[in-house]
């Protein structure tokens, strides 16, 4: 096996292929953040008074608060006096109001990373809101939705143009207390994505953001808030990849979502940002509060996530399943490849009566990735007849590697039923060679086995996000033989 | 068509073929049998191109070409096909798409374009219908939660589909019930032609007696110590492989 486990380094080490910059002028401040720098963003942003004042409230919390260290992850310290809070392409006083009037190198960028935003959008009928740095440039399929009532757009237009809705839910799902990263991304986030879906409709048609980091040592801190209202529904796509830097660079997004009666959110990730080099350089910082609450009596949400990229991922997709006979349900694929360390998981937290809830996990290490899963599942006193189900599997590559599972459990309900079930497994020799053997190559067969592995959380994403995610596995892994 | 010459191989540090010799032609079956541990299978293996097996003497042509040069993958595209004693699951991939896959990857390595959709199910349902495959095996994952017989039967199948030059067949008889082991024996019946070698190792002649072997050969102790026609499979049922080693040993 040595000589093949020599290709097998070589494939996973190989460049990280979205690396790249655009060299676009770019409008930032300073390092550094105090109550002046909120002021300028909020300022900048020419937010009505209760943006600021929430802002500061959260500043003034997250003061108080230290960085969590519970996850299963290692980084050196971060200087949130070294980042710029506030970056946006200059010309932004003249914003373009179709894809004809935005900077040609920005959308040569996207197509450097295979996203031909016009073509895209209008063949696969996805209307997309392209966050690029922290503002918004280039938004589609407006009209289709606004027929329909439907309000997509970037969270600055929200406050803008719906201050009352922002002003109803935003912190009603993810507090602006809730944890370190969130209470800072309450405080200094710059933009993000809105939709609000009313009483009835079905959003027609997918709704797509893609997000880019670019400008050096900006982090970025995206909000995205999504409401569906009495008996809507709507299925939200999120793809991220960012080019290569040196620098580490910190993402903290919040995402909150809210299900009224009878409402379905299904939220779609697909993340491929910068793992780092071999040594663990470079990669993005990932600390991401993603919440849902199913607010209405049968409610749904449904998170898919699919996590190759990143150097440190620290996720937890949850719902509150508040709503009687709501359900949740949680689908993830996490890759560690090189260095990168991934604590991601969900917690489901029971309240209303026969509320239901399902996890399929699937971790996949390989190189020097360490991968945990971590979840919660919580069954609250009232919750009578509440049921979970939840399916961990871990898949090693090479010797290397780590993966670990953290499941807790809290019942306060004897009527509740809670299904655990857990494997750990290698792609063994006999897997590979039987591939082999039908005349695959190594690298197909990897593929194969590794698709096969993630199945079940494939077959939950939209169609066309699918054959991305298979594509994006295939680059992360291909050979990665142990 | 297959030239194997003072065969040596070792696993773990431990000789298993001891100086294998054996000219299979097109249009040949031949058939392997021996007592287990005697080097059926790591011959089967080599031939197939699988890690670990340490060749230390001798020598593999295959169609003129050096056979041990070309990994695993080269060895299928050129037509060499392995059905395993112990086939794999492959959780989550559907057979189907699999049998696909790897026909396709034969058909890029010979330069042809790859094989529709619509053909390849024409196809499928051609070669289910010799093997009474249930159709339903092919929506499954590959090998997951089917019978002994059933992924017996899917190696055969996919022999059926991928129309190997040169067919391996390692123990495929063991484990099936009578009729699992009829329909087999009708699909390797069915893809016997002129220009194909098949070889079958098995442990027992019942294969052999659905599937009439040109050649027999007696592997024991990692060396072929008698040959013979398809009467010499009798005999060994009869009398075992015992008096087969002693007579090879005394002459």
């Amino acid at each position: 096996m040595a000589a093949e486990r020599n290709d097998v380094e070589a494939l996973i080490e190989r460049g990280y292929e979205h690396g790249f910059f655009t060299d676009i002028e770019s409008d930032t401040v300073a390092p550094g953040l105090d109550e002046d720098v909120i002021r300028l963003i909020s300022r900048k942003k020419q937010e009505p008074e209760f943006m600021l004042e929430w802002r500061l409230r959260a500043y003034r919390h997250w003061l108080t608060m230290s960085e969590p260290t519970w996850a299963n992850v290692t980084h050196p310290p971060i200087d949130f006096q070294s980042i710029s809070y506030y970056s946006s392409p200059k010309s932004r006083d003249d914003a373009p109001k179709s894809l004809d009037e935005v900077d040609p190198k920005l959308l040569e960028t996207y197509e450097k990373l295979g996203i031909p935003l016009h073509e895209r959008a209008a063949l696969a009928g996805v209307a997309v809101d392209a966050v690029f740095d922290s503002v918004s440039v280039a938004t589609t399929f407006k009209d289709r939705l606004a027929e329909e009532g439907i309000v997509f757009c970037s969270f600055s237009e929200a406050v803008r143009d719906h201050p009352a809705l922002v002003e109803r839910y935003l912190g009603s799902v993810v507090p602006h207390t809730d944890n370190f990263f969130a209470s800072l991304n309450s405080a200094v986030f710059t933009d993000g994505s809105f939709v609000y879906v009313p009483k009835g409709v079905r959003c027609p048609m997918e709704l797509s953001t893609y997000f880019r980091i670019n400008a050096a040592n900006t982090g970025q801190f995206e909000r995205t808030l999504i409401i569906a209202d009495e008996g809507s529904y709507v299925s939200y796509l999120e793809g991220c990849t960012a080019p290569m830097r040196d620098e580490n660079q910190l993402h903290a997004a919040v995402v909150e979502l809210v299900a009224h009666d009878g409402a379905e959110i299904k939220y779609s990730t697909v993340q491929n940002w910068y793992p780092g080099d071999e040594e663990g350089r470079g990669g993005i910082y990932n600390f991401v509060t993603k919440r849902g609450e199913c607010r209405g009596d049968d409610s749904k949400i449904s998170w898919t996530q699919v996590e190759t990229g990143s150097a440190i991922t620290w996720k937890y997709p949850s719902c509150v399943l508040r709503g009687r006979n709501s359900i949740g349900e949680f689908y993830s694929v996490a890759l560690a490849n090189l260095r990168q360390q991934a604590d991601t998981g969900t917690k489901m937290v029971h309240i209303g009566e026969n509320t239901r809830s399902t996890i399929v996990s699937k971790g996949i290490s390989a190189g020097r990735g360490q991968n945990a899963y971590r979840g919660l599942v919580r069954i609250e006193k009232g919750a009578k007849g509440a049921r979970n189900y939840t399916q961990c599997d871990s898949l090693l590559m090479g010797d290397r590697c780590g993966a670990h599972t953290f499941p807790y459990m809290e019942v306060k309900n004897p009527t509740a039923t809670v299904e655990h079930e857990a494997t750990t497994s290698k792609i063994s020799e006999d897997q590979l060679f039987y591939c082999l053997s039908r005349g695959m190559s190594a690298e197909d067969s990897v593929s194969l086995i590794v698709n096969g592995f993630c199945k079940e959380v494939f077959k939950e994403l939209p169609m066309e996000f699918a054959v991305e995610a298979q594509k994006l596995l295939e680059v992360s892994l291909e050979g990665a033989v142990g | 068509m297959l030239q194997i010459a003072d065969l040596h191989v070792r696993v773990d540090g431990k000789e298993i073929l001891k100086g294998v010799d054996l000219e299979v032609s097109a249009g040949e079956v031949h058939a392997i049998m021996g007592p287990n541990g005697s080097g059926k299978s790591t011959l089967a293996h080599v031939l197939a191109g699988r890690e670990g097996y340490e060749v230390t003497r001798g020598e593999v042509r295959y169609e003129g070409r050096d056979l041990l040069a070309l990994a695993a993958e080269e060895r299928a595209c050129a037509g060499v096909f392995l059905a395993f004693q112990y086939p794999v699951e492959l959780p989550g991939v559907n057979n189907t798409y699999f049998l696909r896959a790897a026909l396709n990857a034969m058909r890029r390595h010979r330069g042809e374009e790859e094989i529709s959709a619509m053909a390849f199910m024409k196809l499928v349902r051609e070669r289910l219908r010799v093997l009474h495959m249930d159709q339903a095996l092919l929506k499954r994952p590959v090998n997951v939660g089917f019978s002994g017989g059933e992924k017996k039967r899917n190696e055969i199948f996919q022999m059926a589909v991928l129309e190997p030059r040169l067919a391996i067949l390692d123990e495929t008889d063991s484990g099936l019930d009578i009729d699992a082991l009829r329909d087999v024996a009708s699909g390797v019946n069915a893809l016997r032609s002129a220009e194909r070698a098949m070889v079958l190792v098995t442990h027992y002649q019942r294969l052999l007696s659905h599937v009439a072997p040109d050649f027999v050969h007696v592997l024991n102790d990692g060396r072929i110590v008698k040959s013979g026609d398809h009467k010499l499979a009798l005999h060994l049922e009869e009398y075992g492989y015992a008096g087969v080693g002693e007579e090879a040993a005394l002459s």
